[in-house]
């Protein structure tokens, strides 16, 4: 059966609308103990004392666990993707407001949380950075010394560096970017900034570890359990059989859930207690976990009077916050994206991780490209006005076409840039004639905007496909369907493989005990990576089932049914066909002194927005009236779903651009609940269109390549670019609220609003 | 701590508890393995945790468990008790209203209460309806979509 294409609601979708899909946040398991954490009060200080003895007296309460406590079991108990700088639970020193300093346990949560009241710390106060420019050249240091995970290359030479804030600094040159500004007609720079904001997932991280017999379960709501497998046994000098990662349905990731979050901790205290231990965060505790990177982006350009961008200079900034994560990965791989999407021949960029004393920041639904975007979208815009040119010709004009090679010196293969400009062009009806409100208070304008990502490289993954002695299918991955519809992409990969019909394939969700390694569910790679070994994997399987036939003599060719080659070999209902695959793309890192590659991702990924709105001159407000969305995403496998991720992104990202900010006062996050962090809401949605381009990805499966993030590229700096043409002001930071935006038209019409 | 005890319908059986008076309604359910209201943002924002008391929809984490002492309890997996999907389920299906589901039961547990009062919504209605239910994967064109499919299967006819 041939299904791929068609769209076919997800696999799980009954258990979702009857409330029955299991997810961690419900797991209880006899004898549990609920942990609550005690959180840092003070941005940066040393630890004086922890006194728990109140805590340690309530009722109720079994253990109270400190950083000393953590080090008896875990000798050096740091964690990280990129550096091994996290502690499980503070030791000597905090480096942000609401990082772990304590934990208690207790069977009933509240006498837990009724505890974690009761304790108190005394820190020496250290002077604190939160800002990425100051961060760059502070005497004030968040960490002594740097202590790179020797996972990455490109993190080696920092390893044991004392006296900096800089996590990776990420340096490419191609051409020569000063010659071309001096010969260019014009050269214009501008300033962009984007502020911290955060994933807030409505299942909040929680993990319940269970100590057993010779192996550590650890039940989360993780994106990444071979990750999360891998650390922990590091952690514990353990093998990695030792560890047993299971995930079931998740709640919302977006990319806080990768890599370690709350895993370690629950780990550490259940094997401290030889019981199953339960972290399940707040809403409110999300705000000290993981969030988006703040970012400074210097962008310069040297343009010609015809159109022609021949220079370009990046300098990103990026706010990483207190521990690395995987920041300096969003720094290298956006960062080589700085220059957008065009044909340039005289390119540099400077990309800075930078570690302040805030929330750490990682991975968000675009690993750093929607910051780069909204620079370098905005950035394009302003450059098209300055030479007088319609924004969209001056795109035309320079867009990197297939085969040119992008900065790092990588060609273009299969990305569909210009399909994406032309479709959101289409929608937009650009070249009919636009009302922009005459002289009325409440004045229309519209923009546009592209933006394009690199797929991570390098990584792994591997699948089985094990058909059973009636012929049934069942596949095993470590992906993490979190709603984005993997386990039903992958069955209709199956099922087409196989011939047989998607809704027959059971999916086996990650359990590392069973299913085999895969990297992660991150930065839109499933699709394509772990697609390519699900597909791989079939096709083995469907060759050995063929052997088995030819085994069983049954002629070649004979479309007998899997189930009764398996009888007629084994004279019953016996036996398994494996079938198995690992795909690894070929891939070479940037070199680190030019920052070139001529390999530097396995695909492109593709993304426009065109936003129509009206801006209330009199109050400032913004509404966005059309918002169009177009991607690549090669050839779609289940369209409808496909369809729903770009929506979804794009919404997520208008968030993004009009409302969320996480909101700091001395280091203190001050609105760290739903009440004073609004998200999209269903009244806040504009009419939309959404639209998958004409296109294929040759080396992904079926043609296909991921899409999950895609819908977030171009969204803020449309809105920017609509408001521009609306009121003729430029609004340069993130987000953009009725207050800036008055603030910009007053300041315009020479009456700046008066600070308070 | 001291405990009281409660009797209360629960989808549409007669229960009997002990409950200490500081639980929430989440809390409460989850005694009885019932696990589709979901405490999430905890402060009655996100609608996650939605739960029909006496025919109104509540905050199941706001809503304290002895409250519910002599009411009637229905929850989301009281839809499909007879093991058929309810017209609201099979419409969010249909039309793909929902991404990682965690907020899916208080959605669909508000569009029911919304039908029952608004057979045939407007646009303004439903967004005005759903405005107290928050789905951070943002299936809301899907879910607007899904409201008024099941309007329209509601308004049919009984075949």
């Amino acid at each position: 059966m041939n299904q791929v294409g068609q769209s076919i609601p997800r696999l799980e979708v009954r258990a979702k609308v009857t409330g029955r899909a299991n997810y961690t946040h419900h797991l209880q398991l006899p004898g549990m103990l609920y942990a609550k954490v005690f959180r840092s009060t003070v941005p940066h200080g040393r630890i004086r004392s922890i006194d728990v003895e109140a805590a340690r007296a309530l009722p109720g309460v079994f253990r109270v666990i400190t950083g000393k406590d953590v080090q008896k079991l875990i000798p050096e108990p740091y964690y990280g993707p990129a550096f091994h700088d996290q502690p499980i639970l503070a030791i000597d020193k905090v480096c942000h407001v609401g990082e772990p300093v304590a934990a208690v346990l207790a069977r009933d949560p509240h006498v837990a949380d009724q505890a974690v009241q009761l304790i108190t710390a005394e820190y020496e106060e250290l002077p604190a950075v939160y800002d990425e420019v100051e961060a760059l050249k502070s005497d004030i240091v968040v960490h002594e010394m740097l202590k790179p995970a020797g996972t990455f290359a490109d993190l080696k030479h920092l390893k044991g560096r004392t006296n900096t804030n800089i996590a990776l600094d990420y340096h490419l040159k191609r051409g020569d970017p000063e010659a071309g500004f001096a010969k260019a007609d014009k050269v214009v720079e501008h300033t962009f900034k984007t502020q911290q904001c955060l994933h807030l997932p409505f299942e909040p991280f929680v993990a319940v570890a269970e100590p057993g017999d010779g192996v550590l379960t650890i039940h989360t709501s993780n994106q990444t359990p071979s990750f999360v497998r891998t650390e922990i046994a590091r952690l514990f000098g353990w093998p990695e059989n030792k560890v047993r990662v299971k995930v079931p349905h998740l709640g919302g990731g977006f990319g806080a859930k990768v890599y370690v979050k709350v895993e370690a901790l629950a780990a550490a205290l259940a094997m401290l207690v030889r019981k199953p231990v339960k972290v399940a965060l707040t809403m409110e505790e999300q705000f000290y976990v993981i969030t988006k990177h703040p970012t400074t982006f210097r962008i310069k350009s040297g343009v010609n009077m015809d159109g022609k961008v021949v220079a370009r200079t990046c300098d990103v900034l990026w706010n990483g916050g207190a521990y690395a994560d995987i920041g300096p990965r969003v720094t290298q791989k956006s960062g080589f994206t700085a220059p957008g999407p065009y044909d340039i021949d005289n390119i540099s960029i400077d990309s800075y991780a930078l570690y302040t004393n805030r929330t750490p920041a990682g991975a968000l639904r675009g690993f750093g490209i929607p910051q780069m975007v909204w620079a370098y979208e905005s950035h394009t815009d302003l450059l098209a006005r300055e030479i007088g040119m319609d924004p969209v010709e001056f795109r035309r004009k320079n867009i990197l076409r297939e085969g040119r090679e992008q900065a790092t010196g990588t060609a273009m293969k299969d990305a569909a840039i210009a399909e994406v400009l032309e479709a959101v062009v289409k929608e937009m009806n650009w070249s009919a004639p636009f009302d922009r409100g005459g002289n009325g208070p409440v004045r229309r304008g519209r923009g546009i905007a592209i933006g394009f990502k690199a797929s991570i490289s390098p990584t792994t993954s591997v699948a089985i496909v094990n058909i059973a002695g009636d012929g049934s299918t069942t596949l095993y991955t470590s992906t993490v369907d979190m709603g984005q519809g993997s386990d039903t992409a992958y069955a209709l990969m199956v099922a087409k493989v196989l011939d047989i019909s998607a809704e027959d394939v059971r999916i086996v969700h990650p359990d590392t005990d069973v299913t085999p390694y895969d990297m992660g569910t991150l930065g839109s790679r499933s699709l394509f990576h772990m697609g390519n070994a699900v597909r791989l994997a079939a096709e083995d399987a469907r060759n050995k089932l063929r052997a088995l036939a030819a085994e069983a003599r049954l002629p070649e060719g004979t479309n007998y049914p899997a189930g009764e080659i398996f009888k007629k070999r084994y004279g019953m209902q016996a036996g398994n066909v494996i079938g198995t695959a690992t795909y690894v793309p070929t891939y070479k890192s940037p070199d680190s002194k030019t920052g070139l590659s001529d390999n530097v991702t396995p695909f492109w990924m593709i993304g426009g927005a065109g936003v129509e709105l009206e801006v209330d001159t009199e109050t400032g407000a913004v509404r966005v009236t059309k918002l169009v969305n177009a991607a690549d995403c090669g050839k779609p496998i289940n369209p409808g779903v496909a369809l729903t991720q770009l929506s979804g992104a794009a919404i997520m990202q208008l968030g993004f651009t009009l409302w969320e900010e996480m909101k700091l006062d001395g280091g203190q996050v001050i609105n760290a609940s739903l009440a004073d962090y609004r998200i999209p809401g269903i009244a806040d949605i504009p009419p939309m269109t959404n639209e998958l381009v004409e296109a294929e990805q040759h080396s992904g499966p079926f043609g296909a390549k991921g899409l999950g993030e895609s819908g977030t590229f171009g969204v803020s700096p449309a809105i920017a670019n609509a408001i521009h043409d609306a009121v003729g002001i430029r609004l340069t930071e993130l987000p953009i609220t009725a207050e800036t935006v008055l603030s910009a038209l007053r300041a315009q019409q020479g009456r700046p609003l008066e600070d308070e | 701590m001291s405990t009281r005890t409660i009797n209360f319908t629960l989808n549409g059986m007669e229960v009997s508890t002990e409950i200490e008076p500081h639980r929430n309604l989440v809390e409460l359910l989850q005694r009885f393995d019932l696990f589709g209201a979901r405490e999430s943002c905890g402060q009655g924002l996100c609608g996650c945790c939605t739960v029909l008391v006496d025919d109104k929809a509540v905050s199941g984490c706001l809503y304290f468990a002895p409250w519910v002492d002599g009411k009637s309890v229905t929850t989301v997996e009281s839809l499909d008790a007879d093991g058929a999907l309810s017209i609201v389920q099979q419409a969010f299906i249909d039309c793909g209203a929902f991404q990682c589901g965690f907020c899916t039961p208080g959605f669909v547990l508000m569009v029911h209460q919304l039908l029952k009062e608004q057979p045939n919504p407007s646009d303004e209605d439903i967004r005005h309806y759903l405005a107290g239910n928050l789905c951070r994967c943002a299936a809301y064109p899907e879910i607007i979509e899904a409201v008024k499919v099941a309007a329209k299967s509601m308004g049919k006819p009984a075949m």
